[in-house]
């Protein structure tokens, strides 16, 4: 009846998973009992859960994103802590948890904090850079969200009812084989990425042919503010590359669902294909992740230096030289396979190459510094942050990109340095420099300066802490992913990372209390002009928050730069509060088909786990008449009438003139 | 929503006309998917060039594929993707009768094509030539498989078209998701003409 599901997928033996998620439990249902109880579940439901709004949607990947974030942070705490304690003895983390922690925090931190990280800013920001009312296809960007919080759900379920893969968070067989791993801790790490998968894949379409085929008018190629640019080449790195990483799964599904041998030792099956495969979705998916995070640094050093972006065609190639180079390198990441010297050059020299339009991105960014008048504020000071650390970053990348260098640094504590000096460096600083910039856009108030500057330090300086003795315990030769260890010289180098990880925690600790206190004074810290940081592209151009059609008239765009040349002109005085012909306005109308869609996906992608043929039917069935009755609706749009835009509009003309009076 | 924002343009600009129209942004979005689609092909055929020869002692391609059976199959796809074709053409010209009937045709050649894949897959796998035989046959059934599965996936979406073109008539949302359907039939054939060549011919070569 319910397949492999039976009372011992419980871990009842191991307190550690059991109370956390017992603890998960009381909160969220506590959460939802608290909903329900003060009448927010009607507005919920409206307003966010069946919203199409894209400013919404990347609202709620950015917090879905946070939430993982302290998830995939808990199982680095515990790391951390079992490394420093795992000398000459056992820690506190057993064989089989602790390996399932490292394979979660990767899973976690890669697919649940940093793609949503990353496509939620995407989706707040680039519609409204670009001068549009939405992205192409806005009921599929809430069935993309949802199926990413499907993957989510599932693997945070496998915290209770079972247990998560134990293989790394690339599950490489044959250990992730049925043979070696019998559990279903393999297949809640393939079901959960199949489904977040279809998910990215649609926000990539959605992201392609928004960027493509939507731009306002007068909205060019090379008027584009740069966050669009690399949003572009990142979106159509996830069209080309997410393909490869669901064949893949596919491929290893077959073999541990029916017996196939694709990766099996026997009857032919070949390993370091699923090496091959595998890197060919996982090498792009590195820029995928890195070059939005340089698109906002592009727009956040050229806001607060009051300059325009240094070298911006530069920039541009830079940007899809990237895009092209990053299909040509993935092997760099098992020379160690043997494939030959000369295969192992070309890949070395190809990864040493595209470090060329990288660093070409970095001087722009210092040029555009150079001469300008530069503002600290907390998103400059990421961005100066990121810059710093990605080159170390970088100059140890294209240490590891030397062949024979990695072969002596290959799977050490070095190479676990390097990726988290990139990561957490160029991903993450930047996601938190565009959470921090965009933030009064998507809400209209600031979030407060001083805690966001404290948060920033304890980031930085915990990073350093925790990442820099981990290069030098590569040097001692130190393997990644070690449950416990002999050696003395080791310990003093753990004890400090561990000690980072706490510095780090604090910073965290700042930035929960940063939200905190900024809701408590959003009257204070409230943005009424639309343009708290003296913008220059077109998201500053509307309110904040933008109103649903985001533009009450679509903006012309005559130049790059585009509301930074609107400013210089209004101060000269023409074409200074002029009020446009108002229009009724369409919009898309909203729909649960997102969040139905991914209610019948978990349903499917638990049955799928445990093996419950019927109920993997069902799902699938209901996905199917879900879409049958989302094709069967006579009315997807909405008129907004051409008085309820002039009223709206009219109110935030008055506010910004009012706000830009007592700021003069 | 495309014609009010054709009106509120307030200036003549040359660089960029503004934002496509429906028609267009849908079928470019669905071709960007297509594009996302052969990439999953692209790896199940790099698997499959990978594991050609891994037999296992296993049958090779040539033993196994009836090439007259993969030819008649072939024509059935391809007939269906004239058949479709001319069920746009009535689309275009809003004749429901000659759409309905293009498409009936599509759906029954289509079904030939499925029948006629599940009965070599039926008869392989009583030979004891199944998937787990050997790493090739893996391949060659997931490659073959996949496409296969694709195919019944249209036939549920033609089948869904049909309705509602029966239901709700040529509305414009309508016509773009026929668009997108005939965009997608027609991709599978273009995928089958790779498998045929790549599978079949190559595969049964001694």
């Amino acid at each position: 009846m319910l397949g492999k599901l039976t009372w011992d997928a419980i871990p009842f033996d191991q307190p550690i998973p059991l109370i956390t998620g017992a603890l998960v439990l009381v909160i969220m249902l506590a959460i939802v009992v608290w909903i329900v109880l003060a009448g927010h579940l009607p507005y919920l439901w409206r307003e966010w859960i069946t919203s199409v709004d894209h400013k919404r949607i990347g609202v709620m990947y950015t917090l879905l994103a946070m939430v993982m974030l302290l998830r995939g942070f808990s199982d680095a705490i515990m790391m951390r802590g079992q490394q420093a304690l795992a000398f000459h003895s056992e820690g506190f983390l057993p064989p089989e948890h602790y390996n399932q922690i490292f394979s979660a925090h990767g899973t976690i931190m890669i697919f649940f904090v940093a793609m949503p990280f990353v496509i939620g800013l995407m989706n707040l920001v680039v519609p409204l850079q670009l001068g549009v009312r939405d992205v192409a296809f806005p009921t599929l960007n809430s069935v993309g969200f949802w199926l990413t919080a499907t993957g989510a759900l599932l693997v945070n379920v496998s915290l209770v009812v079972g247990e998560f893969a134990r293989t790394g968070w690339l599950p490489y067989p044959p250990l992730s084989e049925l043979t070696y791993s019998p559990g279903v801790g393999v297949d809640y790490y393939l079901w959960s990425l199949q489904i977040s998968g279809v998910g990215t894949l649609v926000a990539g379409i959605n992201l392609v042919t928004t960027v493509l085929k939507l731009r306002t008018r007068g909205m060019s190629y090379l008027r584009m503010p740069m966050f669009c640019w690399t949003a572009l080449a990142s979106n159509l790195l996830i069209v080309a590359a997410f393909p490869i990483l669901t064949a893949t799964l596919a491929m290893l599904i077959l073999d541990r669902y029916f017996g196939f041998h694709f990766f099996t030792n026997e009857a032919g099956g070949n390993v370091m294909m699923f090496m091959n495969l595998i890197w060919a979705w996982g090498h792009p998916e590195v820029y995928i992740l890195v070059l939005p995070a340089f698109g906002i640094y592009s727009e956040v050093v050229a806001t607060f230096s009051g300059k325009p972006l240094f070298g911006y065609r530069s920039m541009v190639l830079a940007t899809m030289a990237i895009c092209v180079i990053s299909f040509m390198v993935w092997l760099h990441h098992f020379f160690t396979m043997g494939a030959g010297a000369d295969v192992n050059a070309i890949f070395g020299i190809a990864s040493m190459i595209i470090a060329v339009p990288t660093g070409v991105k970095i001087y722009n960014w210092l040029f555009t510094m150079y001469g300008g008048r530069i503002r600290f504020d907390t998103p400059m000071l990421w961005s100066i942050g990121f810059m710093v650390t990605f080159i170390l970053g970088g100059l140890t990348g294209v240490l590891v990109a030397v062949p024979p260098a990695d072969f002596l640094l290959h799977n050490s504590l070095f190479l676990v340095a390097h990726f988290h000096n990139v990561i957490i460096g160029g991903v993450l600083f930047g996601a938190f420099a565009g959470y921090a910039y965009w933030f009064p856009k998507a809400f209209g108030f600031r979030l407060h300066e001083g805690l966001g500057k404290a948060a920033f330090w304890f980031w930085l300086i915990g990073f350093y802490i925790a990442f820099m003795p981990m290069y030098w315990l590569g040097f001692l030769g130190m393997t990644r992913r070690m449950q416990h260890y002999d050696v003395a010289e080791w310990r003093p180098w753990l004890m400090v990372a561990a000690a980072g990880v706490a510095v780090i925690m604090i910073g965290i600790l700042f930035q929960i209390a940063q939200l905190v206190v900024s809701i408590r004074d959003r009257a204070e810290l409230r943005d009424t002009t639309g343009d708290p940081w003296d913008g220059r592209s077109l998201e500053w151009a509307t309110a904040s928050p933008p109103p649903v059609f985001n533009f009450a008239v679509m903006p012309d765009v005559e130049g790059p730069d585009a509301y930074w040349e609107w400013k210089r002109h209004a101060r000269r005085g023409d074409a200074a509060g002029k009020e446009p012909a108002y229009r009724d306005i369409e919009m898309p109308r909203n729909s649960p088909t997102g969040f139905v869609c991914a209610f019948f996906a978990t349903v499917m992608g638990f049955a799928l786990i445990w093996h419950i043929w019927w109920m993997v039917l069902l799902g699938g069935i209901g996905a199917f008449a879900t879409f049958v009755v989302f094709a069967w609706r006579d009315h997807d749009e909405y008129v907004i009438s051409a008085a309820e835009v002039a009223r709206i509009d009219r109110a935030y003309r008055e506010e910004r003139a009012a706000g830009m009076g007592s700021a003069s | 929503m495309t014609d009010v924002m054709a009106d509120e343009r307030l200036h003549l600009s040359t660089v960029h006309e503004g934002p496509a129209s429906k028609r267009i942004v849908t079928g470019y979005g669905f071709w960007i998917f297509l594009l996302s689609d052969f990439v999953m092909f692209s790896g199940f055929f790099a698997a499959y060039a990978v594991l050609l020869g891994q037999t296992a002692g296993g049958p090779k391609g040539a033993e196994i594929f009836d090439l007259r059976n993969v030819a008649v199959e072939t024509g059935c796809l391809l007939m269906s993707s004239f058949t479709c074709g001319l069920a746009s053409i009535a689309a275009g010209a809003r004749n429901r009768l000659w759409f309905q009937i293009a498409m009936a045709v599509t759906c029954v050649l289509g079904l030939a094509f499925l029948s006629i894949e599940f009965n070599e897959f039926a008869s392989l796998v009583a030979r004891g030539a199944g998937p787990s035989r050997s790493a090739f046959l893996s391949a060659f059934f997931s490659l073959v498989g996949c496409h296969g599965l694709h195919v019944s996936a249209g036939i549920l979406w033609l089948l869904t078209m049909m309705a509602q073109v029966f239901a709700k008539g040529f509305r414009a949302d309508i016509q773009r998701r026929f668009l997108c359907f005939a965009l997608f039939w027609h991709a599978l054939d273009i995928i089958w003409v790779a498998v045929f060549s790549v599978v079949y011919l190559l595969g049964s070569a001694p």
